[in-house]
C-alpha cells in the first residue's frame, strides 16, 4: 500500500472553500468538546471509566466507533474490490456472533469484577504474570495499531488532497493528544459517537450513489460477474474448496479461523473496545451496549464492501496490486474508497466524506491511546512500579501517558514509513496475542478447574506458537500448505488458520498444565467464574428493552443476510 | 446519559446543522454555476438533498437536546 501511494503522482481531488471549512469545522468541534469535559475528569473513576455512567446507546456507538479506524475503512474496502464479497465475512460472521457472546455471557463478568481492564481482569483470575504478560503485549500492539493507522491515514490525505504527510499526522495527532488528556475516557467516548455519526453521514452516500449508478443490485451483480467473476458475488458457495474462491481459503477457516478464534479474541477480549462497554451505567446497560454496537456492525459493509464491489462494477479502470501501480502510474486497492468518494461528491460532499475518513481515524486512534494509558497506569505502572500512589497521581500519569501514547504512536508511523514492510505484517503482528489471549480469558471465565499457573502457561505458549508459525512460513514458504492448509493461501486466510492453530495451543497447554497443578478455591472465583458466581437480576423490564431479545433480532437478521448473499 | 451539562448528541446536531447547511447552500450554488467538471450523477445533486437532510437531523438534535432542557 505504502509504495504505490507514495508513487501516485497527482491528487484525486481538491478541496474548495466549503470542504476546508467543514474539515476546520470538524476539528473545532472536537476539541471544544476536550475542553469543555477537561473539568470531568478529575478522578481515577472519571478519567479512566468515564465515571461508568454511559448509556448503552453512548457505549454501544462508541464500542463500534473505535473500531472503526482508518484501516478498518480502508482495508476492508480494499479486500472488498480483492476477493468480493467475501470481504464481509468479517463482519457478519467475523463480528456479529462474538458481539453478541460478548454481550450475554462475558460482560457480566466484566462488568461485576469491576476491574479497569481486560489485563485487570486477569490478575483476578489468574495472577500478576498473566497481567503483565497481557498488558505489556497489548500496550506494545495498541501504539503499534495506532501508527499504522496513522501513517495510512496520512498516505491517503496526501493521494486524495495532497496534503503533505508530516502535516497530517502531526494535526490529527495533536488534537487526539489534546482531547483525550483533558478529558479522558468521558472525552474520547464522546467524540467517538460524533465521529460515528460522521463517518455515516459522509459514507453513506457512495452506496446510494453507486447502486442507482449501477442500475440496482441485481445489475451490479451482473456487472461483478462480468468484470470479475461470478465467485465474486457469493458468500458461502464457493468455500468448499480452496481453490474456488478469491481468498483461497475453506470454508473451516472463516467459520472456526475467522468466526471463533480472531472473532472472538478481538471482540471479547481487546481492550481498546471491551474498555468502552465498561463504562456503562449499570448491567443492562453494559449488555445492551455491545447489542446496539453489533446492530450496527451488520450495516457496515454498505459504507465498506458495498463502495468495494461498486468499484468492480462502475470504474472503468482495474485497481491493481502496489507494485502494478507504481510501474503503471495507476491507482492500487487500496484507494478504492478514497476513488469512489471522489466520483460521486462534489464540493461539500467531499469535504464531509474526508471529514469521515479524518474522524474515522481520530476514533481509532483515540480508542488506541485512551485504552493504552489505562492499561498502563493500572497494569504496568501501578502494579508493578508504583503502587500506593494517589488517585490524583494516577490520573496525572493518564493525562501524560496519553501524550506519551501519541507520541510513540507518531514515531511508529515515522518507522512504518522507513519500513514500509511492517504495513504487511501487521495484521500478523495482531493476531499472534488476541488468539491465545481469547483461550486464556474463556477458559478462565467458564472453567473453575483452570489454575494460575494453566493461565499463565497457556497464554504464553499460544503467543509463541504463533510467532512461531509466521516465522516459519517466512524462513520456508512452503510450510504454507501446513499452517493454512493449502499451498496457495493468501496472506488473509494464513492468518485465520495461524489464529486457530494459536488458539488450541493455548487451550491444550492451559488444560495440561491446570490438571498438574492445584486450583483455586470456589470462594476464590466468585465474581469471576461460571458456576461460583451469583449474577446479579436485571431489573424488572418489559421484553423489548430486554439485551436478550435484541441479541435474538441482531443474530436472526445476520443468519438471514448469510442467506440471502449465500 | 445521566446529563451534567451539555449533551452530546446536542454537539451531534451541530455538527449535522452546520454541515447540512453547508453542503446544501453548496449544492445549490452549483446548480447555479454548473463545474466544468462535474462529478458522475450530478443530475442528481446529491448535496442538495443529503445536506437537507442532514440540516433538518441537526435541528432536531439541537431543539430536543438543546442544553437549556433536562434529558
Amino acid at each position: 500500500m505504502t509504495l504505490a501511494l507514495l508513487a501516485v503522482p497527482t491528487r484525486l481531488a481538491h478541496l474548495t472553500a466549503v470542504d476546508a471549512i467543514i474539515v476546520a469545522f470538524y476539528f473545532a468541534l472536537v476539541l471544544a468538546i476536550g475542553f469543555y469535559l477537561r473539568g470531568r475528569a478529575e478522578t481515577g473513576e472519571d478519567f479512566f471509566m468515564a465515571g461508568r455512567e454511559m448509556t448503552a446507546w453512548i457505549a454501544g456507538l462508541s464500542f463500534m466507533s473505535a473500531n472503526m479506524g482508518s484501516l478498518e475503512l480502508m482495508g476492508w474496502a480494499a479486500l472488498a474490490y480483492r476477493y468480493g464479497i467475501l470481504a464481509a465475512h468479517a463482519y457478519w460472521i467475523g463480528a456479529i456472533p462474538a458481539i453478541l457472546f460478548l454481550a450475554l455471557v462475558m460482560m457480566p463478568f466484566y462488568y461485576i469484577s469491576k476491574t479497569h481492564s481486560v489485563p485487570g481482569y486477569l490478575k483476578l483470575r489468574f495472577g500478576e504474570p498473566s497481567r503483565a504478560l497481557s498488558a505489556i503485549s497489548f500496550g506494545v500492539m495498541t501504539v503499534l495499531m495506532s501508527g499504522i493507522n496513522m501513517y495510512s491515514m496520512a498516505l491517503v490525505m496526501k493521494v486524495v488532497l495532497g496534503w503533505d504527510i508530516h502535516f497530517s499526522i502531526w494535526v490529527s495527532s495533536i488534537v487526539v493528544a489534546i482531547y483525550v488528556s483533558l478529558g479522558g475516557l468521558r472525552s474520547a467516548i464522546f467524540n467517538e459517537v460524533l465521529q460515528f455519526i460522521l463517518v455515516w453521514a459522509g459514507a453513506l452516500l457512495i452506496p446510494i450513489l453507486g447502486l442507482i449508478e449501477a442500475g440496482g443490485f441485481s445489475n451490479l451483480k451482473r456487472q461483478i460477474t462480468h468484470n470479475a467473476g461470478e465467485e465474486y458475488t457469493h458468500l458461502w458457495s464457493t468455500l468448499g474448496s480452496f481453490n474456488s474462491n478469491p481468498m483461497g481459503v475453506h470454508w473451516t477457516g472463516i467459520v472456526f479461523g475467522l468466526g471463533l478464534v480472531i472473532s472472538f479474541g478481538y471482540w471479547t477480549t481487546d481492550f481498546l473496545v471491551v474498555q468502552r462497554v465498561m463504562a456503562a451505567k449499570d448491567l443492562r446497560s453494559a449488555k445492551m451496549a455491545p447489542v446496539i454496537g453489533a446492530a450496527f456492525k451488520m450495516m457496515v459493509p454498505l459504507i465498506v464492501t458495498l463502495p468495494g464491489l461498486l468499484a468492480l462494477a462502475v470504474l472503468p479502470f482495474k485497481l491493481t496490486d502496489e507494485t502494478t501501480a507504481i510501474a503503471t502510474g495507476g491507482h492500487s486497492y487500496n484507494e478504492v474508497l478514497p476513488l469512489m468518494l471522489a466520483r460521486y461528491c462534489g464540493p461539500g460532499l467531499l469535504g464531509l466524506g474526508i471529514t469521515a475518513l479524518v474522524a474515522g481515524f481520530m476514533s481509532g486512534m483515540a480508542g488506541n491511546v485512551s485504552a493504552f494509558a489505562t492499561v498502563w497506569t493500572y497494569d504496568i505502572y501501578r502494579a508493578l512500579i508504583k503502587k500506593d500512589a494517589t488517585d490524583h497521581h494516577y490520573v496525572n500519569m493518564g493525562r501524560w501517558c496519553t501524550i506519551l501514547g501519541v507520541l510513540i504512536s507518531i514515531g511508529t508511523a515515522y518507522m512504518v514509513m522507513s519500513f514500509a514492510s511492517i504495513m504487511d505484517y501487521a495484521q500478523a503482528l495482531f493476531s499472534f496475542f488476541i488468539a491465545p489471549l481469547f483461550g486464556t480469558v474463556i477458559l478462565g471465565m467458564l472453567w473453575k478447574r483452570t489454575t494460575d499457573a494453566g493461565g499463565f502457561w497457556g497464554l504464553l505458549a499460544g503467543t509463541l506458537s504463533s510467532v512461531g508459525m509466521w516465522a516459519w512460513v517466512k524462513v520456508s514458504p512452503a510450510a504454507l500448505r501446513y499452517i493454512a492448509l493449502s499451498p496457495n493461501a493468501r496472506d488473509e486466510a494464513e492468518n485465520l488458520y495461524r489464529a486457530l492453530w494459536s488458539w488450541i495451543v493455548c487451550i491444550i497447554v492451559t488444560v495440561v498444565v491446570s490438571y498438574m497443578t492445584r486450583p483455586r478455591e470456589d470462594h476464590e472465583l466468585t465474581g469471576l467464574v461460571y458456576g461460583v458466581t451469583a449474577l446479579p437480576r436485571e431489573e424488572a423490564v418489559p421484553f423489548y428493552q430486554k439485551p436478550i431479545f435484541w441479541a435474538v433480532v441482531v443474530g436472526t437478521i445476520t443468519i438471514g443476510l448469510n442467506i440471502i448473499f449465500w | 446519559m445521566q446529563e451534567r451539562g451539555i449533551s452530546i448528541w446536542f454537539f451531534i446536531g451541530l455538527s449535522l446543522l452546520v454541515n447540512g447547511g453547508l453542503i446544501t447552500g453548496s449544492g445549490v450554488w452549483e446548480v447555479l454555476h454548473p463545474p466544468a467538471n462535474p462529478v458522475v450523477l450530478f443530475d442528481l445533486h446529491a448535496s442538495i438533498w443529503w445536506g437537507a437532510i442532514l440540516f433538518v437531523g441537526g435541528i432536531f438534535y439541537c431543539a430536543r437536546f438543546a442544553p437549556r432542557r433536562k434529558t
